[in-house]
């Protein structure tokens, strides 16, 4: 039952934007900052020119893929957590194949994308794995994955793969440039391989959950995996399907992060830089409406992207995206329930205003029947 | 013992302690029937706020009461979610996570490594001169042994009054509850609440004594995670919670001991590791049964006495609203 009017829904779904963005403003004031100055230097970092923008394209490519990977997963009712994880050990494979295979420019990005593929879903599997055969959640076997996947990569960065001119933890030497994915062009350093890649996966998984079998048992898990699993759904080997889907979405995202244009160009401690986290708040922001995902994330994106260097403006943790984009999406949540709130409670007013009505008129006894079926 | 093993025992006591207190906390808070994911967080955030406010006001005493409160404030953001507004409390809970451990970066930023109080060890007088033990568990900060009052406390709240039966029942058939005039939802915002301000006492018992001080990035990140695994390994029960959080301490120390051995070669950075595969390995342990055949080998007259000690389900109406309607 809708009866609102268009501004005044538009006006309800703003209001919790800007409810975060005054309680940003308020933890900003409290730092000792000026918060107008402080949101132009973020639009201004993110948006000034072509170059600032294809960061923020950079930026979006990996938490996009990050963010519809996860959309398959919440679809079978999984938390996947362990996504940080799979994006670094996408990264993690890539990194193998860049610094250690002799391949033809042709074939050696394919080479790195089906490496971090392979990365991610191992990553994933072995959550699903303790999940469905071991009885470990996979919220915690995702943080422990996590934090394992975090200790690989350092391990290897200031082990097996440091640089020859000595160990740091900072990162492995520096691929060459047949490794990374070609530029489109000087002033817009995006790989257009990436985002074919992304519009590819886009469709793919938008038209799986809408219109095909495993869409439909993903469906069903997510919903109610006893009752499906009494229907024939095979729920265990469902899950596990989706976890490995995510994880190779997650990977592919994670060797982006290394192997864009204008990327690291090496792989470097905590490589996914926390979007994948972030793509879990999307995903809960949108509904896991996958069709948001891009638009979403592309905001996000250009928050995340526009605040790297307040750090040096202003002195301020660049933490202050997370906190505005978390608060968002808390505030957000609350508001639905309050609207929800609000609503039962306009049912149950005008449901007992019919039952007086009806008390006092007996001829409409039909209609109060009617009334309780809605 | 030689007293190098003495030391190290009496630092595992001392390293356990805000596990031991956030899990209980949980416990609590789980026992009543609510899950409160944003440990992680709230550990972080409470830290940083309990260090801020003793140094401001130099008293580590108002630094643990303002720690307290952002702990049960963020408990009791996911209650209201949850009971008046419902969400979900898992998705409430992580993005707590993430937004309390990033406002602690941003609002901490200043703080970052500035020194500040510190509460020391407090011998208890006789206590602590009885050989071994009293080195081990009374020649310590005040914080541990409130942690030994929290676990005899909680137990005995919890399985000895009748406040204790009405709690657990929430958390187990609230449904009855109800029936027998229990006001449900009170009692979950009530213990939710206390649950939270326990978990804000774990956070500042790691920046005004274990850890002291504050740094980005903090350097207790992770452990709200354990603490909740811990809760899980525990069953639920006080005792075994406690025994959870010593044992992985214990055993996180020792793996700190085997690395620093000169005839192993293990690098540092593996070390780090050693905490996640203890977690997914305790929670093994719970979800195979093999705790509950272990704890049945106890003799028969011990198992009967410690039937609570034994359990490993989760309360039943965990993570379930309650409505009236």
């Amino acid at each position: 039952m809708n009866t609102q009017s268009t501004p005044v829904r538009i006006g309800l779904a703003l209001l919790p934007i800007i409810v975060s963005l005054l309680i940003t403003s308020l933890l900003i004031i409290a730092v000792g900052s000026d918060p107008r100055a402080v949101f132009e230097k973020v639009w201004e970092g993110a948006l000034r020119d072509s170059r600032s923008f294809s960061g923020v394209v950079n930026f979006w490519i990996p938490f996009a893929l990050a963010g519809i990977g996860l959309i398959v997963t919440f679809t079978a009712g999984l938390w996947n957590i362990g996504v940080e994880g799979q994006i670094m050990m996408g990264a993690v494979f890539a990194t193998a194949v860049a610094l250690n295979w002799k391949l033809p420019p042709l074939l050696l990005v394919p080479a790195e994308l089906l490496a971090a593929m392979v990365g991610g879903a191992l990553w994933a599997s072995i959550v699903g794995v303790l999940k469905i055969r071991l009885g470990v959640h996979e919220i915690f076997g995702g943080v422990a994955l996590n934090a394992l996947a975090n200790v690989v990569s350092i391990f290897l960065i200031s082990g097996p793969w440091q640089p020859p001119e000595g160990g740091s933890a900072r990162g492995t030497p520096q691929f060459t440039t047949d490794a990374l994915l070609p530029s489109f062009s000087p002033d817009f350093e995006v790989s257009l391989l990436a985002l074919f890649i992304l519009a590819i996966i886009f469709v793919a998984v938008f038209f799986a959950l809408r219109g095909t079998r495993w869409g439909l048992q993903l469906k069903a898990t997510g919903k109610n995996a006893r009752s499906a699993l009494l229907l024939g759904v095979p729920t265990e080997r469902t899950a596990l399907s989706a976890l490995i889907v995510c994880g190779m979405v997650a990977g592919i995202a994670g060797s982006y992060r290394i192997l864009s244009p204008n990327g690291y160009g090496n792989l470097r401690p905590l490589v996914s830089g926390g979007i994948g986290f972030l793509a879990l708040l999307v995903v809960l922001l949108v509904s896991m409406r996958v069709l948001w995902v891009p638009l979403v994330t592309m905001i996000f994106a250009a928050i995340l992207s526009g605040s790297t260097r307040l750090k040096i403006a202003f002195g301020l943790d660049a933490s202050l995206a997370g906190v505005l984009q978390e608060t968002l999406v808390l505030v957000v949540l609350l508001f639905n329930g309050l609207r929800g709130r609000l609503e039962r409670r306009r049912q149950t007013a005008i449901a007992s205003e019919n039952i007086q009505s009806i008390t006092s008129n007996p001829s409409e006894t039909v209609s109060v029947e009617a009334a309780a079926h809605e | 013992m030689s007293e190098e093993l003495i030391n190290i025992l009496a630092s595992v006591v001392a390293n356990a302690t805000p596990l031991v207190i956030a899990s209980i906390g949980e416990t609590i808070t789980e026992r009543v029937g609510v899950t409160n994911l944003s440990l992680d967080g709230s550990i972080i955030l409470s830290a940083m706020v309990g260090f801020v406010a003793a140094l401001v006001s130099g008293s580590p005493i108002l630094g643990i009461f303002a720690a307290m409160l952002v702990g049960a404030f963020v408990a009791l953001i996911i209650a209201v979610a949850d009971i008046e507004l419902r969400q979900d409390q898992v998705a409430i809970g992580f993005i707590l996570t993430l937004l309390c451990a990033d406002l602690a970066q941003f609002l901490g930023n200043s703080y970052s490594r500035v020194p500040g109080p510190q509460i020391l060890s407090t011998p208890i007088p006789i206590l602590s001169t009885i050989p071994i033990v009293g080195t081990i568990f009374f020649n310590q900060s005040v914080l541990v042994y409130i942690s030994y009052i929290l676990v005899f406390g909680t137990w005995y709240y919890l399985f000895r009054t009748r406040q204790g039966l009405a709690l657990r029942a929430v958390g187990e058939r609230p449904e009855t509850a109800f029936a027998r005039g229990t006001s449900v939802n009170r009692l979950r915002y009530l213990y939710t609440g206390v649950g939270g301000a326990l978990v804000g006492l774990a956070g500042a018992s790691y920046s005004l004594s274990v850890k002291a001080g504050w740094a980005t990035p903090p350097n207790m990140a992770g452990d709200g995670w354990i603490a909740l695994a811990i809760v899980i390994f525990g069953g639920w029960h006080p005792f075994r919670v406690v025994l959870g959080a010593y044992l992985f301490a214990g055993l996180r120390s020792l793996s700190s001991v085997i690395q620093r051995s000169p005839d192993l070669n293990i690098p540092v950075v593996l070390l780090n590791g050693v905490p996640w595969v203890l977690m997914i390995v305790t929670l093994l342990l719970v979800s195979s049964g093999a705790i509950e055949r272990l704890l049945k080998l106890l003799p028969r007259p011990v198992q009967k006495w410690s039937r609570n000690f034994l359990r490993s389900d989760p309360p039943a109406a965990l993570g379930t609203r309650f409505e009236t309607e």
